[in-house]
């Protein structure tokens, strides 16, 4: 059964789209879990409208949602990476458990090679159930 | 036999099996010297050649571990060693040598290696009981017995011996009186001051000294043994037992009788290749005089035996033209260095000199001025602080212009660091292996590889690639100078950062995490570090959490810090299922486990295969599927294994005595026994282990990291190895170990290695950083950083807090949550995973893009 809800991702730091759990803005979307269930600095694999979405926690309780397909070892992992930040403004991402190129979470672009990207989703925490909504973009790769 | 009848090869005798006798043996099989003579080497000693530059070590170690020749033979049948024989004639006309029983042997080439025997004057009760000397074994072995009793003893001889023995004494917990006939100690390498700067450092640690006096008697009790000794303007001193320690004298007696022309100061003389005045017959070692002087070090005795066996080979090339002397050690704790002309005895010369009497530190260089006006280095002292020796060293004799104040050069950190040394490029760097800073330069060079094909960029694969560092270490920090410089000049910033993250090594890393007794990231990373971490740096400090805690991986938040395969306990594959490797110890299994193994793998359909390392390994698991297959294996008594992380993988064997007609231990109880004593421990890089049965080595043993080979009295242990891409060969650690010692020298050696080693650095390249296989043993064997049973005791831990990390995550529902397809789906596998098949079983499979399951499977709803 899909859930709808309201609420809809938006950014808390600066060019993020990530979702601060206190915001609340309407869309619909697949209910994922609570966010407890999500590990700081890690994430899980959920299945939106049929997809393999990673959702991922950060340290500081932002979430962020990308397909869970890894194109360069065209797997459905990225959700098993180690999550960190990067550089003096401190960019989260995800390193592929497979060949450990980094995403930025934010963006789903390639900090490798940026070239490449994967997609993100609209996701929101509500009232403590993290929920993914619409997928944002096609990318090219 | 490849070169004739017995009887028309040629016969060559070496007369003592010390140090270069030894030596030259060596090298005569090695360069093929063999092929044409038979050599016969009598010693005089009851055992075989054993390093006598580290004959204090036989306090800590044995006799066994200093042994070069434990089987007491050589691998070349043509070599035939006898010890306990002494020679006692020498019939040049007949050219044979004879034995005190009378045998004799014909020789047609003669090589004397007899050494040195140590001083003793002639003072009045030389001769008493519990007076020794410091030279053999047997020597070392009666000291140790007249310690038990002994309360206060005195070394006669102050100089580097001298205080070397010393040392022993105190350490076997004797109060020791050094006494020194000349104004200062070590009078032949430093000066006065430094000298004083010397016995300041050595008094502190509570041993007496005396100088400039002289021993006129030694007193005796009743029984024979000595109980006093007497000065010419001292106190007398009450003592149980006193070492000579006053010089050495060649062992010339034979060649003298013999008629050869003997140096004026003794020893056998010879010319540059080594040739006695008689040219069938050659003197080696410290009993030879080359131009008339001998030399009481180990180096110049292998360069002589190298020449001989060059010339003997019919070469012209080599010829012994004397020695660096130059010195460097650290004695009672003290470092202490000498080189060059270190007393100024050049004429016009200039000594600039640094001391602090607080800190204990003296520095002296002993400089002249050239055509030009500026300074070279003609030589120096260093007492304290012995830092600059590597960097001070190669200046000597190259003609090399010292900078503007050249007192920086001695000036302490800080005061003078950072000067500039324009060294030539054929300055030779490294003295022990002759290389220049050319050779290190080329090596770090734009376009340059390792023999990996990789580019070489740092100090310790410079120490690989050439050599230079690899022997003494003392040329490491030029090495290191000229590395930075040449990447400074070339743009290059040499980081040795882990990441971003942290700004030191590993094993910076490491110390921190145990000085603070850290058990979180969290805290570390703000403690130490900078933002939140990446990949590199979360899987190290994990690892260096399992290796200090050894708790489970995926406890609490550690679990996000694992790298891939950690993460999940199996081995990600490239479609995004795992592999599952059932822990065989030792390669050993019984029918019915095969039988689960087999079964499993039906079970779940996976793909099956027999791994190198003595394992089968079952492919194309779901990750939601690994924890029931965790529990068959539980169930059935096994458990499942590491093939996957930084950790031990396996220790593989052959079959051994239980079942060889040539197996001499039982190799698989021994690899049952260290795998299962070392399952689980996370080091810096995979280790891998093997134990053969015996010689024939059907295990492979040498190409892992700890391989153990059986002799018939024990083990030998090689450490280092490694197959893979570049193959290299473990090396002999140490020799014959009984079960107990094999351990507990493999407790400190790996603990060792996960202490000190950088992130992902096997142990061959770790082994080449730290100082190689000497370096490894002076920790291991010899204790020498007195850190073994701290390293046994963290193995112990280790070994103690030991648990089935698959058994414990099936046991617990919050690790298992995470192993399923889908947080809110966990019913629905996922649909992009793949498979084709090949020979009658699955295979993985990849697809080009994102596989959708469509929009109408129904999904759980959050708990
Ligand atoms: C405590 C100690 C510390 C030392 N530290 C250092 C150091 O740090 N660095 C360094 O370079 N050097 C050091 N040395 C010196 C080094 O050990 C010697 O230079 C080296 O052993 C010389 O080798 P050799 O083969 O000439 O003599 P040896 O090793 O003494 O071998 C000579 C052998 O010949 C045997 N022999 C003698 N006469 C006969 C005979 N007639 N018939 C049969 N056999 C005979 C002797 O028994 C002996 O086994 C140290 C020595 C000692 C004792
Ligand atoms: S001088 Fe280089 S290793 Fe000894």
């Amino acid at each position: 059964m899909t859930h709808s809800v309201v609420g809809r991702g938006a950014s808390a730091g600066p060019g993020g789209r990530g979702a601060s759990a206190s915001e609340r803005r309407e869309t619909p979307g697949t209910v994922i879990c609570r966010l407890e269930q999500i590990r700081r600095e890690s994430g899980v694999t959920a299945l939106v409208e049929g997809e393999a979405v990673a959702v991922f926690r950060t340290y500081d309780d932002e979430v962020f949602a990308l397909s869970n397909f890894d194109p360069f070892g065209r797997a459905s992992v990225l959700s098993r990476g180690i999550v960190g930040t990067l550089g003096e403004d401190a960019v989260p991402f995800v390193a592929s458990p497979l060949l450990k190129q980094r995403f930025d979470l934010r963006t789903g672009v390639c900090l490798d090679d940026p070239a490449v990207a994967v997609a993100t989703y609209d996701v929101s925490v509500v009232d403590g159930v993290v929920v993914v909504g619409a997928r944002r973009e096609t990318i090219g790769s | 036999m490849s070169s004739g009848a017995p009887h028309l090869r040629k016969q060559l005798v070496v007369i003592g099996h010390g140090m270069v006798g030894h030596r030259f043996v060596q090298a005569a099989i090695e360069r093929g010297l063999t092929e044409t003579y038979d050599i016969l080497v009598l010693g005089e000693e009851p055992r075989p050649a054993y390093d006598r530059v580290a004959l204090t070590s036989f306090f800590d170690v044995g006799a066994e571990a200093l042994s070069y020749l434990p089987t007491g033979e050589y691998d070349d049948p043509r070599v035939t060693l006898r010890l306990e024989s002494e020679v006692t004639g020498l019939d040049r006309e007949e050219r044979t040598v004879s034995l005190a029983d009378g045998t004799t042997h014909r020789f047609d080439e003669l090589v004397l290696a007899t050494g040195a025997a140590p001083f003793v004057p002639p003072v009045p009760g030389h001769d008493l009981g519990n007076v020794f000397v410091y030279r053999t074994i047997e020597d070392l072995e009666a000291i140790r017995e007249a310690s038990k009793g002994a309360r206060a003893g005195a070394v006669i001889g102050g100089g580097l011996l001298g205080l070397e023995a010393a040392n022993a004494m105190h350490q076997l917990g004797v109060q020791t009186h050094v006494v020194e006939m000349a104004p200062r100690l070590m009078a032949v390498q430093i000066d006065d001051a430094g000298g004083a700067t010397l016995k300041r450092h050595i008094e502190e640690l509570g041993l007496s000294v005396h100088t400039g006096v002289m021993t006129e008697l030694i007193d005796g009790d009743a029984d024979g043994n000595v109980s006093a000794i007497k000065f010419k303007d001292e106190d007398p001193i009450d003592l149980d037992m006193v070492i000579f320690s006053a010089g050495i004298r060649p062992r010339d007696a034979l060649g003298r009788a013999a008629g050869l022309d003997i140096a004026e100061r003794g020893g056998v003389l010879v010319d540059e290749q080594c040739r006695t005045s008689d040219e069938h017959v050659w003197a080696i070692g410290e009993c030879a005089a080359p131009g008339g002087r001998m030399y009481g070090l180990v180096a110049p005795g292998y360069t002589m035996a190298e020449v001989v066996v060059d010339t003997l080979l019919g070469g012209t090339a080599g010829a012994f033209t004397g020695a660096d002397m130059s010195t460097k050690l650290k004695l009672l704790g003290v470092d202490v260095a000498s080189f060059g002309d270190a007393f100024g005895a050049a004429e016009d010369c200039l000594e600039l000199v640094f001391a602090d009497a607080v800190a204990g530190i003296y520095k002296k260089l002993v400089v002249a001025e050239n055509a030009t006006g500026g300074y070279e280095l003609l030589g120096g002292i260093l007492v304290g602080d012995a830092s600059a020796y590597g960097v001070l060293r190669p200046l000597v004799g190259s003609g090399i212009e010292l900078p503007e104040n050249p007192e920086e050069l001695i000036l302490p950190a800080g005061r003078g660091a950072g000067i500039e040394l324009g060294l030539p490029d054929d300055a030779q760097i490294c003295s022990c292996n002759n290389v220049t800073k050319a050779e290190i330069v080329a090596a770090v060079s734009e376009g340059s590889t390792t023999r990996d094909g990789e580019g070489c960029d740092s100090p310790a694969c410079v120490t690989k690639c050439t050599q230079a560092g690899a022997t003494c270490g003392s040329c490491k920090v030029v090495v290191k100078k000229i590395v930075e410089d040449h990447f400074a000049s070339v743009g290059k910033v040499v980081d040795t950062s882990l990441c971003e993250h942290f700004a030191m090594t590993r094993q910076e890393l490491f110390d921190t995490i145990a000085v603070h007794g850290y058990n979180r990231f969290d805290d570390i990373v703000a403690g130490h570090g900078r933002g939140r971490g990446c990949d590199i740096c979360k899987p190290t400090v994990a690892s260096i959490l399992a290796s200090l805690l050894n708790h489970h991986v995926l406890d609490g938040a550690n679990a996000t810090l694992q790298d891939t395969n950690d993460a999940y306990l199996a081995n990600l594959q490239k479609n995004g299922t795992y592999s599952v490797v059932p822990r065989i110890p030792g390669g050993e299994i019984t029918p019915d486990k095969l039988i689960v193994i087999g079964e499993v793998a039906r079970d779940y359909g996976l793909y099956t295969k027999i791994t190198g390392g003595q394992r089968i390994d079952l492919f194309g698991a779901r990750m939601e599927d690994l924890p029931a297959i965790w529990k068959r294996l539980v169930d059935a008594g096994m458990e499942s294994g590491h093939a996957y992380g930084k950790s031990l993988r396996t220790v593989k064997s052959c079959v051994g005595s239980t079942w060889c007609r040539y197996g001499v231990q039982d190799s698989v109880g021994m690899a049952i026994q260290l795998e299962l004593r070392y399952r689980g421990l996370r080091s810096p890089h995979k280790l891998k282990g093997g134990v053969s049965g015996c010689a024939r080595e059907c295990a492979e043993a040498r190409s892992k990291d700890f391989g153990i080979i059986a002799t018939d009295k024990g083990w030998n242990l090689y450490v280092c190895g490694n197959g893979g891409a570049i193959p290299s060969h473990a090396q002999l650690l140490a020799g014959d170990l009984d079960d107990e010692t094999l351990i507990r020298y493999l407790d400190r050696f790996l603990m060792y290695y996960i202490r000190t080693a950088d992130r992902l650095q096997r142990t061959s390249y770790w082994m080449d950083q730290i100082g190689g296989l000497d370096r490894i043993r002076e920790v291991v064997v010899d204790d020498s950083l007195g850190l073994g049973s701290e390293l046994e005791a963290a193995m112990d831990t280790h070994v103690d807090s030991y648990f089935d990390e698959w058994k414990a995550t099936i046991e617990d529902p919050e690790k298992m949550a995470r192993f399923v397809s889908f947080v809110n789906a966990p019913g629905t596998p996922d649909p992009n995973i793949t498979f084709r098949e090949e020979r009658g079983q699955i295979q993985a499979a990849n697809n080009d893009a994102p596989v959708s399951l469509g929009t109408t499977i129904p999904v759980g709803a959050p708990r």
